[in-house]
């Protein structure tokens, strides 16, 4: 019966989208309020609606209703309930269900905070959005139906993924997922500005915190899928380029760039056209990251089961959303051309200076994703696109855009004073390159270029911004001159853009010295036997049998010494599970911050042997501490008062990019 | 070319990309070389499937060239390739081991019966825990290994007489020639 309700739900939800995307558009194309004011109701009654499915189908999880395929096929009754829950969206079906779920609740999102916004605006964002719901939700009870019935009831459940059964794994693709959703909104505005052929600063300003806060759960996500596969697949490593991973890095990388457009558009009037183009970029990027998981024209890891007719609609879906939005664009966007002058040394230009470097960095990516099928779709033979050229690509733009990036803080909008710049960061870019050329020291460089270079540009992007800091605090005293800064206007956007910078800066360091300095071994070792690597020794004591809820692990247990002292004891583990019958390794990790001690077993070689792999893996953490920073400052920035006191702010303030007189808001609200 | 049309590139980079993804849907994609070739072949020590207390390990096979080809009784590609595999065998070019794939021993052993057995040995991968770390996407697909341990080719699907000829034979006299 709950399964039913589910599936009901999921139908109604469908006919409100349609609903949704037809009459609020209408609406506000002939003129017909009353069709214009549904948009808020049907958001509700839609993110209602799928609340009801995708409790319906969590329900089913939790009482183990195998007579429902989905959880018959990711469930069993040992399952641990955390688990249970996070199977939901453990495979394909009920991972749509929660990316249409998250799209229902972004748009009930918009109806609750938009109540500056003129109506027709948020009824056009939100038909938007209504189509493209229709598209998953279609999708959904077409193909991949989560709450279809099987008969007969299998008495129990095959068991969600081992793979997936961790905190890590549990969490990621609901960040991500957030993430990809969230770019919808700004999506829904750019499309929505192109069809009122209206496009200002103040549009800029209600897309930006929408924005800002899918970027961050991006963020969040792709920062928890790297750490995830470091310490769940058993080999050390942080990103792969792996397609699906590709996927998700793209619409990042885009959404940067539309993140710091927007700054430009909302500050000066200028790019739009530019950023109306990142905005349908960075949501398209994230529909054809769904495309490429599911539908199988890529080998990648993380794939869900192929199927090409789930393909075929994606492909059409896809078609229908990214074609008609680009039609839209060259049929509209022509009129909205313009904006603000700027000269050539100023922050208007430094940014557009980024936003390329970033999307010349996602096209690559895109081609390098994307190349194994065009040579094979023009017979140009069979070619895999591997780690070593995306890592190439990536060194070879990363660079600039950390060298702008230093710039940027401290440029003024329209124009700068170059000598006063370069007089600012005199000093900053000596003790960078004093940094840097520390780097070349053999035991620091490791024998590697990219030491030094990552070395000065980590450095470089800190000493920018203490000048830039210092610059901004420099009529303000002490710890009161900065809470009064961190609290006015525009001061957490502010330090928001110094945290995720800073954040930058840290990834840089930590991804440079993993690479370059971090050491691994595979070892054979007997119980009693030591190993070593980098000063530290590994005694292994042998495996012991171990049950666990689901599974039987053999735990290693190693104690680690630095000279004679004992710091920790590692007990990774090789976890069989029962269910489906599915080795996994886990690894142990004594974490630092300036180090990873790593552990992962091997195979039990017999008479008591085993083979294992050591890592000493230096300042990865900061990997993750550096996205964690990115997010963190990109919340501190939406938190900013100032979008809290747009009211006001708006009577105060002429839009400062003036060419376009109206503003979206209007007298409605 | 006039401000509008420049409007139109998105679109048009679009719609190529859109017509490659259709392509694509229609392609096997499992026919993109592995990325694991020329990096050392997966760990294993797996049972032999005529004589299960016994094992066969990577390392026991360290020092030759040799092929890996993973096969199933319930694939029913296998089977085509299966009389390939008899007639490479017999050219006594290169050592053959099986890796029989999530199957029953039973079945496995009839077929060898059956259709002839070009395999020095094989060895079991019930779990299918082995062909994950080999990244076999589909069964058949085979792999060349050095020497060192290292896969120097892969080929997903069923290999035929021309593989042989173009693919598997200069791969092997490439490795020969370094041996010497």
């Amino acid at each position: 019966m709950i399964p039913e309700i589910g599936h009901f739900a999921l139908i109604l939800a469908l006919c409100l989208a349609i609903a949704q995307a037809v009459f609020p558009l209408a609406g506000s194309l002939n003129n017909t309020p009353s069709w214009v004011a549904l948009a808020r109701p049907l958001a509700w009654g839609q993110a209602l609606f799928l609340g009801i499915a995708i409790g319906a189908l969590t329900y089913s999880f939790l009482v183990n209703d195998f007579s429902v395929s989905y959880v018959a096929y990711n469930s069993n009754t040992r399952l641990p309930i955390v688990y249970k829950i996070s199977a939901v969206w453990g495979a394909h079906e009920g991972s749509l269900l929660l990316w249409a779920f998250f799209l229902g609740a972004w748009g009930a999102a918009i109806a609750i905070f938009s109540r500056h916004l003129a109506r027709e605006v948020v009824g056009r964002v939100l038909a938007v959005m209504g189509m493209i719901n229709i598209g998953f939700l279609l999708f959904m009870l077409i193909t991949s139906n989560p709450f279809e019935r099987m008969f007969p009831i299998p008495a129990e459940g095959r068991d969600l993924n081992p793979l997936l059964q961790d905190p890590g794994l549990a969490l990621h693709p609901p960040t991500l997922y957030l993430g990809y959703v969230g770019f919808s909104v700004a999506f829904g505005f750019a499309i929505a500005a192109l069809i009122g052929g209206r496009l200002d600063a103040s549009w800029a300003r209600w897309s930006r915190p929408w924005t800002t806060v899918a970027w961050v759960w991006l963020t969040l996500g792709i920062t928890i899928g790297s750490w995830w596969a470091y310490y769940e697949l058993g080999w050390g490593g942080w990103w792969f380029w792996d397609p699906v991973e590709n996927a998700s890095f793209m619409p990042w990388l885009a959404g940067t760039a539309l993140m710091h457009s927007l700054a430009v558009t909302e500050k000066r009037g200028a790019f739009r056209s530019w950023t109306v183009m990142l905005a349908l970029l960075a949501f398209s990027l994230s529909l054809l990251g769904t495309f490429l998981v599911r539908s199988g024209v890529l080998t990648s890891v993380h794939a869900f089961a192929a199927d090409p007719a789930r393909g075929l609609f994606i492909l059409i879906f896809l078609l229908v959303v990214v074609g008609g939005s680009l039609a839209l664009y060259a049929w509209r966007a022509p009129t909205i051309f313009g904006g603000g002058r700027f000269d050539l040394i100023s922050r208007e230009s430094f940014l557009l200076g980024n936003n390329l470097l970033l999307t010349v960095l996602t096209f690559l990516i895109l081609f390098g994703t994307l190349a194994p099928l065009i040579y094979d779709a023009m017979n140009w033979g069979k070619i895999s696109v591997g780690f070593p050229w995306f890592n190439r690509m990536f060194l070879m733009v990363t660079p600039f855009l950390a060298i702008l990036l230093g710039f940027g803080p401290l440029m003024h909008w329209k124009r700068t004073d170059g000598a006063a710049l370069m007089r600012k960061l005199r000093i900053a870019a000596i003790v960078s390159i004093v940094i840097g050329l520390i780097g070349f020291w053999p035991a620091i460089s490791n024998g590697s270029l990219l030491v030094p270079l990552g070395l000065f540009l980590a450095a470089w992007l800190v000493t920018s911004l203490v000048v830039s800091i210092r610059d901004r605090l420099k009529h303000k005293r002490g710890l009161g001159g900065f809470l009064s800064d961190f609290g006015s206007s525009g001061g957490r956007s502010y330090y928001g853009m110094v945290l995720g910078h800073l954040g930058v800066a840290m990834f840089i360091l930590g991804a440079t010295m993993v690479s370059n300095h971090g050491i691994e071994k595979d070892v054979r070792m007997a119980p009693g036997e030591s190993a070593e690597i980098s000063g530290y020794r590994f005694v292994f004591d042998g495996v012991t049998r171990t049950p666990g809820p689901n599974f039987i692990a053999n735990r290693g247990k190693f104690r680690v010494f630095r000279g004679d002292d004992e710091i920790t004891i590692l007990e990774p583990e090789k976890r069989t599970y029962l269910v489906q019958q599915m080795p996994m390794t886990e690894a142990a990790i004594d974490w630092g911050l300036t180090r990873d001690l790593y552990v992962s077993l091997g195979e039990d070689l017999g008479g008591g042997d085993w083979s294992m792999r050591l890592y000493y893996k230096p300042f990865v953490r900061w990997i993750w501490l550096g996205g964690l920073f990115m997010a963190f400052g990109g919340i501190l920035a939406v938190t900013d008062p100032r979008y809290r006191s747009l009211k006001r702010k708006k009577k105060q303030e002429a839009p400062a990019g003036a060419a376009a007189p109206a503003s979206l808001a209007t007298e409605n609200n | 070319m006039s401000s509008r049309t420049r409007y139109l590139i998105p679109l048009f980079v679009f719609l190529i990309m859109a017509g490659f993804l259709l392509k694509g849907l229609f392609m096997d994609p499992k026919f993109i070389p592995s990325v694991l070739i020329d990096k050392p072949a997966p760990e294993f020590d797996l049972p032999l499937l005529d004589k299960p207390d016994q094992t066969l390990a990577k390392a026991d096979l360290k020092g030759k060239v040799w092929m890996l080809n993973v096969w199933a009784s319930w694939c029913v590609a296998c089977r085509a390739e299966h009389q390939v595999l008899n007639k490479l065998a017999r050219m006594n070019v290169v050592d053959i081991y099986g890796l029989n794939y999530k199957d029953k021993r039973g079945d496995a052993l009839n077929w060898l019966r059956n259709l002839g057995n070009p395999y020095v040995a094989t060895i079991v991968d019930s779990s299918g825990r082995t062909g994950i770390d080999f990244g076999v996407y589909g069964v058949p697909e085979s792999f060349i290994i050095d020497a060192e341990g290292v896969i120097r080719y892969k080929h997903t699907g069923p290999v035929n007489y021309e593989d042989i000829q173009a693919k598997i034979l200069p791969v092997l006299n490439e490795l020969k020639g370094a041996t010497k």
